[in-house]
């Protein structure tokens, strides 16, 4: 690399083309424009992650956009033990990791049916489920609210003895509405996978099953990887089915819990800043750590439409 | 069909009509069900607790004619999508081109513009009320100006359509920079060869063969219109300017007043708008895959 870097001095590039040398200054134009465009979309988080660490006394005298005269930790220990976050974190748990599994078992499995097995109605099905996933939640979320709260629980699964207020209701509903993403996204790659493979199994007399489980799921082992990546998020994120869904302020997940930082007359938004970053913590770092996966999942239904 | 089907074994069978069965089951029972339920819900009075009663079209009169919310909220609507598709997808456009190319720091620009797309729209909220906040917000304090950004009913649709854009500007770039990926080197170099610029070569060669990827981020944008909910509700509950439909019909079942029917009425709008959409893009998507 540092052997190349010379070329860049003027006198030795005396004797390359035009074209090469007016493409220099539209280079520097272009990292200084993409440079400031990324620079402005990280500042509201560098922003809200400054207010985190100041006193909210601070903040009131100086504004936000001065120099620290304190920096302290102490809203995230607020955060953390004051607004019961540890408490939360374990509710999102209890509702994603349920969800994503349960959600890509299903799918993959309903993905199979259509894609790989001659199925009557296949592409119906498949045009149901995705359409599904493509309404807005509100369309539903009455009738949907209302069949909660008729359908009971044994309180052994729901201390609310209903749907409603329940850990299993709010599960049951991200699988439904991410179901058909999934199906759509993992039938597009099942119908990529050679048919031989399954072929060759069908003559030694293998099962729908053995042909599902052992056959051609270990093949969609990087699209699992990027769906429940992409899942995780979503599911993390949600805010809406939680807020409607469940009542008893104890069961939030942590995204719809972070509401809760807000005073009803006085809200210290650098406390509410302190949440906000340890909310979004975990997709961050799941985001930094599973990067390439995380984007194929965004652009897996993109490049195949 | 009965050629392929004898190829499977009771068992086999058992197995799809549980599998497929589980998943049409929670599919009709929690999405397509209760979707179909609101349309029905809308003809009624019901308040969740007495008897309903059918109205026939009342709620929907009721709603042209004597709610100021719905208006404003099929304003905020219109001016949600046409900001997110004239100005966020455009620019979204604009930087995956930019960052098609081989450049140094490449993945650095895309990290910092995808960043917020990992965000929930719910601390996307909280975020710009840190920015925007009347009395202590960096954006009055670096321009000196003294603007209740988001309690002013006038402009705090615009600036919560910004905090919305810095997320979907990522999303699409991050999708149409995949779609730009897979489009042939060739075709530019063709195009470079016969003498057209950049801007030529992409918008009369390049962009023509985004067309799939195209279809999808207008959907996306769509869709992201319409469901546009959390970020209005983090910062004020989605009133004083701020009105969604999606709003509109979950504050009728959260909110004091649980008007039932009313609420569905307002569903049921949506829906219509957004079925389509859907229908369009799904006719499109099955019809190339023949």
């Amino acid at each position: 690399m540092t052997l190349i870097a010379p070329t860049a001095t003027p006198p030795v590039q005396d004797r390359r083309e035009p074209v090469r040398r007016r493409a220099r200054p539209l280079r520097i134009l272009l990292h200084a424009f993409l440079g400031l465009v990324a620079l402005g979309w990280v500042l509201p988080l560098a922003l809200a992650l400054y207010a985190s660490l100041r006193p909210y006394e601070e903040t009131s005298r100086l504004g936000y956009f001065s120099l620290p005269e304190h920096l302290t930790l102490d809203y995230y220990g607020q955060a953390w033990s004051q607004a019961d976050l540890p408490r939360y974190y374990l509710n999102t748990l209890i509702i994603v990791i349920p969800g994503v599994l349960i959600t890509l078992f299903m799918a993959s499995f309903t993905a199979f049916a259509i894609a790989r097995l001659r199925i009557p109605g296949r592409k119906a099905l498949l045009i149901t489920f995705t359409a599904g996933n493509l309404l807005p939640p509100q369309v539903l979320i009455t009738p949907l609210y209302t069949l909660y709260t008729l359908v009971p629980l044994p309180s052994w699964l729901s201390d609310s003895q209903s749907l409603y207020d329940s850990y299993l209701g709010l599960i049951l509903v991200h699988v439904a509405f991410q179901f058909g993403f999934c199906v759509f996204v993992m039938s597009n790659f099942m119908r990529t996978i050679p048919e031989e493979i399954t072929e060759a199994a069908l003559v030694d007399g293998a099962g729908v099953w053995r042909r599902y489980w052992q056959l051609t799921l270990p093949l969609c082992r990087p699209v699992l990887a990027a769906l429940a990546t992409l899942e995780f998020t979503f599911m993390y994120n949600d805010f809406l089915w939680a807020l409607v869904l469940m009542s008893s302020g104890d069961k939030l997940p942590v995204t719809s819990a972070l509401n809760n930082l807000r005073g009803q007359f006085f809200t210290d938004y650098n406390l509410l800043a302190a949440g906000s970053m340890l909310v979004a913590l975990p997709t961050l770092i799941v985001f930094q750590m599973l990067h390439k996966q995380f984007v194929a999942g965004l652009t897996l239904g993109a490049t195949k439409g | 069909m009965a050629a392929k089907t004898r190829r499977y074994s009771a068992r086999d069978v058992t197995i799809l009509v549980i599998g497929l069965g589980v998943a049409i089951i929670v599919n009709v029972g929690l999405i397509w069900g209760p979707t179909l339920a609101s349309i029905g819900l809308s003809g009624t009075d019901w308040n969740g607790i007495k008897p309903m009663e059918w109205v026939g079209g009342r709620n929907y009169g009721d709603l042209v004619n004597d709610y100021p919310p719905f208006w404003s909220a099929i304003r905020n609507n219109v001016l949600w999508l046409g900001f997110l598709g004239l100005v966020a997808t455009p620019f979204g456009l604009f930087c995956a081109v930019l960052l098609d190319r081989r450049l140094r720091l490449s993945r650095v620009y895309q990290s910092a513009l995808y960043t917020p797309v990992v965000l929930s729209l719910a601390v996307v909220g909280f975020i710009a009320q840190l920015v925007y906040s009347s009395d202590y917000g960096v954006l009055n304090a670096v321009t000196g100006l003294t603007v209740d950004w988001l309690g002013d009913r006038s402009i705090n649709i615009w600036v919560v359509m910004v905090a919305a854009a810095w997320r979907h500007v990522g999303y699409v770039m991050i999708i149409y920079l995949a779609g730009l990926k897979a489009v042939d080197p060739a075709l530019k170099e063709a195009a470079a060869i016969d003498g057209a610029n950049e801007a030529q070569a992409f918008f009369r060669v390049v962009f023509p063969t985004l067309r799939p990827v195209n279809v999808i981020v207008l959907v996306i944008t769509v869709i992201e219109a319409l469901r546009a909910f959390d970020i209005v509700y983090a910062i004020n509950k989605g009133r004083n300017g701020l009105e969604l439909l999606s709003v509109l019909v979950t504050e009728n079942i959260v909110g004091e007043a649980s008007r039932i029917g009313f609420g569905s009425a307002i569903a049921v709008i949506l829906l219509v708008i957004t079925l389509g959409f859907i229908v369009t893009y799904l006719s499109q998507l099955f019809r190339e895959e023949r």
